[in-house]
């Protein structure tokens, strides 16, 4: 049963072949079997899933439901979701129940989703290979010395172990493509808007976007159809109206033209994934693509922008973590209460969260913030004016989505600098607020690679499409880390 | 770009946030090597580029100013650490 995708369980949960209660059993046992190896869940909610699978069933029975309506997902640990804690991978919220559901939460309880737990991750979202977890980094089962990617890393784990149909994640910076690539599995970030960040604990609100990591575009389809669209409780969720994404996988083909930017294809590209990256587009031309070369004058500077503006942001958002409504309190006595959030907020964050706390009020202070963070915003600009300009001859963007693949536990923990550049090709995306995903495109060293697709704002149709195509061409997507067939 | 002890210390006061004695060695490095690396933003042209708002260029939207939450309190500080008449408690501080 973990070998079908959401689609082909649609089918059979539909026609009674087997049931939600079987299913969720079913990923309930491969939880609790290979869990232990790759740490992927934080909280694992046995007995909601049995009783929404339970529920689903009846649904399902009286000939009602939605194609998710049984199916077994998993939330990254980011979401709010009501009664379950949501410790977004920090000690400081070890002990946080949150009392409400994120919109996400709510529209795919409602589409009759079954949730089977909450996912491991960087804390506050802030990493880029899970290894920043306050529960400990998940690992990749293509290879458990090597890390899942991050920061949405156990969902991606456990989407590639088989021990969920789909999961949920963010992507702030890179966070859900980045480990869809390292895990084989594919991750998209719709457009800044698409889907509401209402009940997401905010890291960087201008950049935050929800997403999937599914196995395949047409799972992803199914998902965000549920997930996307207008929120009155979110004020920057688009009013757009969702388009319906699985029509558009059956649209026939068209013959876009793909731009594949120079500068994603530089020293830092390891040459094995830019030949896998090359072989990808060579499919595309064969399904009758045209392939144009781009330049994007500013990209390279998009990390920088971004260990600005996200920073930034995440010092002001972060600063409600105080100790005193909700979260980790510091034991003992205090001199003065600045002293008191000062211990509670230094025992309850890890290194990284600091670090960019510190170096977000850093540039937002007195004398620094023009030269940082307004000209960060500035350039914000530029790089979204080259995306736009690009757009004027290309539909679509191509290009790697990592440098490499997934790399060691422990290799680049201790050397930020080098964590932060495992983004740049996935840092540009979210700062123009533009939809991108990572589908898989093989193997390098037995460890999966990804090709990332970029489209203009609101273009999740013609993205789905091209990466539901691409998939239709070749097999990557459906390979299954040795060890977790069974 | 180098922070010193100094610098990192006026920042955790800034932010509320303290560094142990341990720390503070690898947080000034490591936050010096990032400085480093975003200085790279001052070697750009930005003149005449006005600074981004909105990623999709688009105004927030408004809506009537009614209330439309319930109060939850009690359920809200299930969460609190300490909480006295409906008062979130904080430990006793001398100042």
């Amino acid at each position: 049963m973990h070998e079908a995708t959401i689609a082909q369980l649609a089918q059979e949960l539909k026609s009674r072949k087997i049931s939600s209660q079987e299913l969720t059993k079913h990923f309930l046992e491969r939880i609790s079997r290979l869990d232990a190896d790759l740490n992927a869940f934080i909280t694992i909610t046995q007995n909601d899933a049995l009783a929404q699978a339970k529920a689903a069933d009846a649904r399902l029975a009286s000939g009602e439901g939605t194609p998710l309506t049984g199916i077994p997902i998993a939330h990254k640990d980011i979401f709010c979701t009501k009664g379950v804690k949501t410790s977004c991978g920090s000690r400081m919220l070890d002990n946080f129940i949150s009392p409400y559901d994120a919109t996400v939460v709510a529209r795919l309880k409602q589409a009759g989703a079954v949730m089977l737990g909450k996912t491991n991750m960087d804390e506050f979202a802030m990493g880029s290979s899970n290894e920043t977890s306050f529960y400990g980094p998940a690992h990749n089962p293509w290879d458990r010395d090597t890390v899942p990617g991050g920061s949405s890393g156990g969902s991606a784990a456990a989407v590639a172990a088989r021990m969920a149909c789909g999961a949920t994640g963010t992507d702030t910076g890179g966070s859900i493509r980045q480990p869809a690539a390292f895990s084989g599995v594919t991750g998209v970030k719709p457009t800044y808007g698409r889907v509401s960040r209402y009940g997401i604990v905010a890291f960087a609100s201008s950049l935050d976007q929800a997403g999937t990591l599914t196995r395949t575009a047409e799972d992803a389809a199914l998902m965000l159809q549920i997930m996307s669209g207008p929120d009155e409780l979110d004020s920057t969720a688009l009013p757009n109206l969702v388009p319906d994404f699985c029509k558009a996988l059956k649209d026939p083909w068209e013959n876009i033209t793909i731009g594949v930017p120079d500068n994603f294809f530089d020293k830092d590209l390891d040459p094995n994934n830019a030949q896998l990256i090359r072989d990808a587009l060579s499919v595309f031309e064969k399904l009758g693509a045209t392939i144009k070369e781009i330049h994007l004058e500013n990209i390279h500077l998009s990390v920088p922008v971004y260990y600005v503006v996200a920073p930034a942001e995440a010092s002001s958002n972060l600063s409600r973590f105080d100790g005193i409504r909700y979260g980790y309190r510091a034991e003992g006595e205090s001199g003065n209460l600045a002293e008191f959030y000062m211990r509670t907020r230094g025992e309850g964050f890890g290194a990284e969260v600091k670090r960019r706390i510190l170096m977000g009020t850093y540039v937002l202070s007195a004398g620094y913030y023009d030269a940082y963070y307004l000209q960060a915003q500035k350039i914000r600009q530029l790089i979204s004016q080259d995306f736009s300009r690009a757009f004027e001859d290309v539909d679509l963007i191509a290009g790697p989505t990592a440098p490499t693949p997934a790399f060691s536990i422990g290799q680049k923990i201790n050397d930020p600098i080098q964590m932060y550049l495992n983004d740049i090709y996935t840092i540009g995306a979210p700062l123009a607020g533009l939809p991108a995903l990572s589908t898989p495109c093989g193997l390098v060293n037995n460890l999966p690679v990804g090709l990332q697709l970029i489209g203009p704002h609101l273009s999740e149709e013609r993205l789905l499409k091209a990466a539901h195509y691409f998939q239709q061409e070749t097999d990557w997507h459906t390979l299954v880390p040795p060890g977790y067939f069974e | 770009m180098s922070l010193n002890r100094e610098d990192v210390e006026k920042l955790c006061l800034l932010a509320r946030l303290k560094i142990t004695p341990e720390e503070m060695t690898d947080v000034a490095s490591k936050l010096s090597d990032i400085v480093t690396l975003v200085n790279q933003l001052r070697t750009a042209d930005t003149t005449e580029v006005v600074p981004m708002a909105h990623p999709l260029d688009i105004a927030q939207r408004l809506r009537e100013d009614k209330v439309t939450e319930s109060d939850r309190h009690e359920h809200y500080q299930q969460n609190a650490s300490m909480v006295e008449r409906d008062l979130y408690l904080v430990p006793k501080v001398i100042e």
